[in-house]
């Protein structure tokens, strides 16, 4: 299974069995959610923006490991960032599941290298990503 | 309940391989089964020797390829022990089954008061062109409840025979659940339906190519199915309808093929079933249909009931030994169609079916396109191994070890 400990790294075992920042947040004021039709995943994240930082952020939701330790993984990697390092760091992420190259200065995102061999997953390791930044691209709620 | 011959698995060339330095075990039947040699041979030879088109030609090609195609319908007629080949419509698959009726017959007989009745463990495909048809004409969908796991998930009996009014029109219901591995009493459910004057449809997607089925016997209106679930092709299914229903129902598509008469502003159409089938017809694969057909009676459908339950059963008892595992449908020992879903705390269905992968197994994952039923049992997916002609008790015991790996990786 040389393939599949690429994919499961432990930091995503860990983060799919101790997920960080799950459960509703009373004080967001960005919420979006997103769901992949063909499997039933579905991710939704509650943030609170403060000016233009993400003060904030829970996600809740059902799915993989991949997915939830994805969501998780990815709470706590925007958390105090602004808007634009948020959708800097997505479009980095991006290029690491579908390349499988990270850039030095990444260091837990670069877990997620091992799922561009299996392309089939990639939309569960950006499922989360998506919802914040749908959230983040939201008028505010409250 | 016996086994079927392990040699059979010759007859299917694309089991002949490895999978990620492994044996394939291809247990991802319901979604589609592999096809024998004998069906691939047919599409080829009617591309190689007879390819034109039907009904219009005059020359011998054509006149080749429309004794082909109508010869694949009487076949099919005879599958199912239709009274007549004009029973039989071509179509691209169930879906496109299910639709035709909801659209043809629905359109011209639905209004608002009347109910269309289905159940809860309909696949997406039985369950969507009825909310569509509903909503057009103001009829009523209702839903034949699913019992709870302790009434192993079957139809509540009980709770049909309250909705079953004679406000139903229709009653449309899935014969085996792709999801749980219920195999619905048939003859019975229709029986009940025609008492208040109901017509009935039965998805047979799932049992069409691993029960025996005979039309008149059961006592349905409509049966829908498609080829590549019953070692055909796919883009090709059957949409059987009673005759004197069929001739009554306005055209579902219209063009060429399906009329006897066109003026500038008027045109007749011809009676059933081509009044069905506008536009050139899916030839090729109707005539490899044929060949799936004969390569199944070949078998012996009571016989390939047997293995598929067989295979069912075994992979249960052996499944359920699984630390945590949570089946779906018939209890283990309890009489169970050939496919078991199965749902883990610990692991969720992608992460099984991608370990399963490179181990060679090929599984489903997901909602089954079952979402509404999927949500009222509470699980967001699950795992199924559903089972044909070729699998073997070996298979299962590979599933099984593999299954057990994979527990171990996320405990």
């Amino acid at each position: 299974m040389s393939d599949l400990t690429d994919l499961y790294q432990a930091v995503i075992l860990d983060h799919n069995k101790r997920p960080r920042n799950r459960g509703k947040l009373p004080v967001a004021n960005r919420v979006a959610s997103g769901d992949n039709p063909t499997c039933g995943d579905n991710c939704t994240v509650y943030l609170r923006l403060d000016g233009d930082r993400i003060a904030e952020i829970c996600f809740e939701g059902a799915g993989c490991a991949i997915s939830q330790a994805s969501a998780s993984l990815m709470t706590t990697q925007i958390k105090g960032r602004t808007v634009a390092e948020a959708e800097a760091l997505f479009n980095a992420f991006k290029e690491i599941v579908t390349t499988g190259k990270a850039p030095d200065e990444i260091s837990d995102l670069a877990a997620f290298a091992g799922v561009h061999a299996f392309p089939a997953r990639i939309k569960c390791a950006t499922l989360g990503w998506h919802a914040a930044l749908d959230a983040l691209r939201q008028p505010p709620s409250s | 309940m016996s086994l079927l011959s392990p040699a059979l698995r010759f007859d299917f060339p694309a089991l002949d391989q490895h999978v990620g330095g492994k044996p394939l075990v291809y247990l991802d039947n319901g979604a589609t089964t592999q096809k024998p040699r004998s069906v691939i041979d047919a599409l080829a030879r009617f591309y190689e020797r007879n390819n034109s088109n039907v009904h219009r030609g005059l020359h011998a090609l054509s006149m080749r390829a429309t004794d082909g195609f109508e010869a694949a319908r009487a076949r099919a007629a005879k599958f199912i022990n239709a009274a007549d080949s004009a029973e039989i419509v071509f179509t691209r698959g169930t879906t496109e089954s299910v639709n035709l009726v909801a659209q043809s017959w629905g359109s011209a007989n639905l209004r608002p008061g009347d109910i269309v009745l289905i159940t809860e463990m309909e696949h997406h495909s039985n369950l969507v062109p009825w909310q569509q048809i509903t909503r057009q004409t103001g009829a009523t969908l209702k839903y034949v409840p699913v019992a709870g796991a302790d009434a192993e998930h079957g139809l509540d009996l009980d709770a049909l025979e309250k909705l079953l009014t004679p406000q139903v029109k229709l009653f449309a219901f899935t014969h085996l659940s792709n999801t749980l591995g219920i195999l619905n009493d048939a003859a019975r459910l229709c029986a009940k339906a025609r008492a208040v004057g109901a017509l009935t449809l039965i998805d047979a997607a799932q049992s069409i190519g691993h029960e025996p089925i005979d039309v008149q016997a059961i006592g349905c209106d409509f049966l829908a199915y498609s080829g590549h679930k019953m070692a055909g092709p796919t883009g090709i299914g059957v949409l059987y309808g009673k005759r004197a229903l069929l001739d009554d129902m306005p055209p579902y598509q219209t063009g060429g093929g399906m009329i006897s008469t066109v003026d500038w502003f008027e045109s007749k159409w011809k009676p059933a079933p081509e009044r069905f089938e506008a536009g050139t017809p899916n030839v090729a694969d109707a005539i490899a249909l044929h060949a799936a057909f004969d390569y199944l009676d070949g078998i012996g459908r009571p016989a390939i009931s047997d293995h598929d339950h067989a295979l069912a059963a075994q992979a249960c008892t052996a499944l359920s030994e699984l630390p945590g595992i949570r089946i779906l449908g018939p209890k283990t020992g309890k009489p169970r169609a050939g496919l078991v879903s199965f749902a883990f705390a610990a692991a969720h269905a992608h992460d099984i079916v991608t370990f399963a992968d490179q181990d060679g197994i090929a599984l489903r994952g997901g909602h089954h396109c079952n979402q509404p039923l999927m949500k009222k049992l509470g699980l967001p997916s699950t795992t199924r191994a559903s089972f044909y002609v070729y699998n073997t008790p070996e298979e299962i015991a590979v599933l099984a070890a593999s299954l057990r790996k994979i527990l171990k990786f996320f405990a």
